[in-house]
């Protein structure tokens, strides 16, 4: 290792066994009183996965629990677009899944750069999530004999995904937001809707509260608690296209930053192979069709570059199933970004399909040949109709058009063992932490991470925090809330005041085409450094020549982009300067000069086998970079293969 | 795009709650067949943007009919012209070149209007907050596999559960009720095993959830199964009115407290 580990970064791993050190944290975290915990208010941020099922559990438990969203209705996050399922090591399947198996899978799919600490406690608390949705009554796919169903998901050799039908992420929601509202019901916790956290605010160096601006008539607030839960999602849509929904966004995490909390591998991104393909200028995100649909689905392209006859007139020796050929034991069902990596490789050299040669096939035929219309219909139904509806096309007569897309970020907000950011009383819970997936997260497995974080794990280590005390009675008229409330309404004000030429998603639909071009599946110096200078002179024009429509009063959404596509020039910034600094290739992040003679991922263990936390050192100075070495006692390092 | 189509639109627009709203005028032209609706909404907004005018305020996030966030009653149709469509999946090749098409928000009294097309819909929260779940802690329950549920109650459970709380059912229907929404939600529980402990609370507390709120009475019109963009039947409702005759006649007396949460 060149340089040792950070200071300023503490993991709090445990000591002892893998396996024991959950066990034991718990039985060494102090506990909060019963009595006690209707003394202390926690601000729940977010109401996808991780938000409504900690703000469920928290309210169970007996904490008062403010939760705030910006959607209308709670149920309405991001999550609920998780489409294909979520992995528990259950071996209902009897087919050799273990905790050890899920725990492995999940550190070789990251390729080797997230905590091993983290991904066990993850893998063990697994199971209890099935247990938990089950008895909510999310309507998981069941076999006729009434058990559960599993399914495959890339970068796994076993079938532990559960799912309802392809609507997983929404009946997961459905659970964690009913619970929720029973603790609506019985007064434990509290909802904010329309609201967006604009600012952190810190007393005495602890998150203890939050300023939020009412989207319904702009009002500007603060609200006090004992203990920030930042549960706000992953910054994908910084790439203007991706997956994600249109208000998924980077601010709330973004000006924790800026308060203090480091910010860990900003650069590693999810590109996720199988998506709708862009299909013009107007086109405002982008739709994912479910890694699921790879069980039974065949990638191809035509062999031959600039082939445009369609695809049933191509014969089968003239195709180029290129997944099944280069990776003969994982074949079609490889990890995402070895799948991404391998479709941007055909496109470029020329066998590309569709009217822009940006698309490969994901062709059903052999699926449909071997069990039937009807099986695939049960199976992918509401998948295949989306599909249509999008291209006009019927994937059971000819195959789907995909190509990679955006899809989610790894990176996130650092936090220890108990999910506590750089900031003392401020935690990150699912994507909006980095913490599980290292450099590629595994499909199924966000929702596994969203659901235990929020379930399983800060029920606990949130007590030791509470319990570890100090925290006196704090009100939202102190002059520490005031300062962050007037910083927040100059900033609106001054994007108001600019009264330029372009609106905000003219500009954001440019700072993405930079990042995609450069920061995206393949990365170079050059390009990289390219990136930092477009993107600095884009951000200048961009506070000097934006169009903010409207009022601040009232509802206004392109003010609401305008504050998020201001967050995403610095953090693209911050990307792009990450993927620079690690000259290596891991998992999504695909350094060109870094790649083994076959082009695939190539690691620098001896240089690289860290988390990089970014430090916010002030707007005019370079942020700081802190190291936490990974440690692999578990697991030995290797170069990946799905060969 | 030069074969694209000429597109006139005539759009509600109402600054707040308060003020009266009026339809409003509107063109766009090079519309291509391959933008969703909500894209050429996006495309329109920009042009009213370059104009210095107020861009035209609407709900959407996902984009994919699953958040249930968008919402446009299209030429008096909740969701437009496609069967089992949200208003965000909807795509400009189901219209043609020279159309009229006219956008209204959610009409209902529970539903009041926030701004343009943007209206409020907590009031289905609150339906659920009565009752639309199973009370199980977190980490009290038994192991997934321990309760068998035949394939056939899954997937009936499953139908019913896709529902995904946008209130086109309340919007079109000409009581403004929320018997398909809550129908939905009783049904996906009282398909599954674990749902049935309280399934007469559940039903009792929802229903009278959904009058507190404003909502209307259910008469039969069915217009609410004919805009579902996820379909779900009306059985629901069946299910729902069986379920509440039940919990009428269900002896509380034996069972013990009702307040004490036990039916
Ligand atoms: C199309 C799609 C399909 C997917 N399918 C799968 C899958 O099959 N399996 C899987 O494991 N994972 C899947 N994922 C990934 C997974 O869905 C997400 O990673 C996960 O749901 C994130 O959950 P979350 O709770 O962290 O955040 P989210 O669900 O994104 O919730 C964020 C919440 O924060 C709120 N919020 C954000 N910013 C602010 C702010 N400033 N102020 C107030 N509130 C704010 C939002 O309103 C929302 O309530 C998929 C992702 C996409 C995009
Ligand atoms: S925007 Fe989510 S359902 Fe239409």
């Amino acid at each position: 290792m060149n340089e040792q580990q950070s200071k300023k970064l503490d993991s709090k791993v445990p000591a002892g066994p893998l396996a024991e050190k959950w066990d034991k944290h718990r039985f060494d975290s102090k506990l909060v009183n019963p009595s006690n915990k209707r003394k202390f208010t926690l601000i729940v941020v977010g109401t996808g996965l991780a938000g409504a099922s900690a703000a469920a559990s928290l309210g169970e438990l007996g904490y008062n629990v403010k939760a705030f969203f910006i959607h209308d209705s709670p149920r309405r996050a991001h999550s609920i677009a998780a489409q294909g399922g979520i992995n528990a090591s259950k071996n209902y399947a009897n087919d050799g899944d273990s905790v050890w198996r899920l725990f492995y899978d999940t550190i070789k799919g990251g390729d080797y750069r997230a905590r091993e600490a983290n991904v066990y406690r993850l893998a063990q608390v697994s199971e209890a999530i099935i247990d938990q949705c089950v008895a909510q009554g999310v309507p998981f796919a069941r076999e006729y004999g009434g058990v559960l169903a599993n399914r495959s998901f890339g970068g796994a050799q076993v079938s532990r995904t559960f799912y309802a039908r392809g609507q997983t992420g929404q009946q997961l929601l459905l659970g964690a937001y009913q619970a929720m509202m029973r603790q609506v019901d019985t007064g434990k916790v509290t909802l904010f809707k329309r609201r967006e956290m604009l600012d952190l605010v810190t007393i005495d160096g602890r998150a203890r509260g939050i300023i939020t601006r009412n989207l319904l008539n702009g009002e500007i607030e603060a609200h006090e608690g004992d203990a920030v839960l930042l549960c706000t999602g992953g910054y994908g849509n910084l790439f203007y296209l991706s997956t994600n929904a249109m208000n998924s966004n980077a601010t709330a995490a973004w000006r924790c930053y800026k308060r203090g909390a480091m910010f860990a591998n900003p650069c590693f991104t999810q590109i996720h192979p199988t998506c709708i393909p862009v299909s013009g200028d107007h086109q405002s995100k982008l739709t994912l069709m479910s890694e699921s649909l790879r069980n039974d689905g065949r990638v191809w392209v035509p062999l031959k570059a600039g082939d445009k006859r369609p695809p049933s007139q191509i014969p089968e020796q003239e195709r180029d199933y290129y997944l099944e050929r280069r990776y003969p034991s994982f074949g079609n069902l490889v990890p995402r970004d070895v799948a991404s990596r391998a479709a941007k490789a055909v496109c470029d050299k020329g066998m590309g399909v569709g009217t822009t040669g940006q698309a490969v096939y994901l062709d059903f035929a052999e699926a449909i040949g071997r069990l039937g219309e009807a099986v695939i219909r049960d199976r992918y139904g509401n998948l295949f109709d989306m599909y249509e509806m999008i291209t006009g096309e019927n994937p059971y007569k000819t195959p789907m058009r995909i190509y990679p897309a955006v899809h989610y970020t790894m990176g996130g907000l650092w936090v220890d063992y108990n999910l506590m950011t750089t900031v003392p009383g401020l935690f990150a819970l699912g994507e909006c932490n980095f913490s599980d997936h290292g450099a590629n997260r595994l499909g199924a497995s966000a929702l596994m991470q969203g659901l235990a974080d929020g379930y399983f794990v800060i029920p606990y280590t949130i007590g030791n925090y509470l319990a570890g005390g100090g925290l006196d009675k704090v009100s939202a008229d102190q002059e520490e809330f005031k300062t962050v409330m007037a910083e927040v309404n100059g900033r609106i004000g001054k994007l108001l005041g600019i009264k330029g030429k372009r609106d905000p998603r003219d500009f954001h639909r440019q700072l993405g085409k930079i990042m995609w071009d450069n920061v995206g599946m393949g990365r170079n110096e050059a390009g990289l450094k390219t990136a930092i200078t477009e993107i600095g002179k884009l951000r200048e024009e961009y506070w000097q020549n934006l169009r903010v429509p409207g009022e601040p009063t009232t509802l206004n959404k392109y003010l609401e982009f305008a504050g998020r596509v201001a967050d995403y020039f610095e953090l693209g910034e911050l990307m792009a300067r990450d993927a620079l600094h690690r000259e290596e290739s891991c998992g999504g992040h695909f350094r060109e000069e870094y790649q083994t003679s076959e082009g695939e991922a190539q690691r620098r263990d001896d240089q690289f086998a860290y988390v990089a936390a970014w430090e916010f050192k002030g707007d005019k100075a370079e942020p700081e970079m802190h190291k936490e070495e990974l440690k692999f006692e578990n697991v030995e390092l290797k170069q990946r293969s799905y060969k | 795009m030069n074969d694209g189509m000429k597109i006139h639109l005539r759009i509600w627009r109402q600054p707040n709650g308060k003020a009266e709203g009026e339809l409003v005028d509107y063109t766009i032209e090079n519309v291509s067949p391959e933008m969703s609706f909500l894209e050429m909404l996006d495309v329109l907004n920009q042009q009213i943007i370059a104009k210095g005018e107020i861009p035209i305020e609407f709900d959407s996030d996902c984009r994919e009919g699953i958040c249930g966030s968008c919402g446009i009653v299209i030429d008096g149709v909740a969701h437009g012209p496609v069967k089992g469509t949200a208003t965000c999946q909807l795509h400009m090749r189901h219209f043609k070149d020279g159309d009229t098409i006219v956008l209204e928000p959610w009409r209902a009294n529970a539903f009041p209007i926030i701004k343009d097309l943007v209206v409020d819909r907590s009031a289905l929260d609150s339906i659920i907050t009565a009752g639309g779940y199973v009370s199980v802690h977190t980490g009290s329950a038994p192991d997934a596999n321990a309760n068998l549920i035949g394939k056939y109650a899954a997937d009936k459970a499953m139908d019913a559960a896709a529902c995904i709380g946008c209130g086109a059912c309340v919007a079109s229907c000409p009581n403004a009720s929320a018997a398909l929404f809550t129908a939905a939600k009783i049904s996906h529980l009282v398909n599954l095993p674990q749902g049935l402990t309280e399934r007469a609370r559940r039903v009792r507390n929802m229903v009278e959830a959904m009058d507190t709120a404003g909502f209307g009475n259910c008469s039969n019109h069915g217009e609410c199964q004919a805009v579902c963009p996820k379909e779900i039947s009306i059985q629901t409702i069946a299910v729902m009115r069986r379920e509440y005759l039940r919990s009428l006649t269900f002896d509380y007396a034996a069972a013990g407290d009702i307040a004490a949460g036990s039916d």
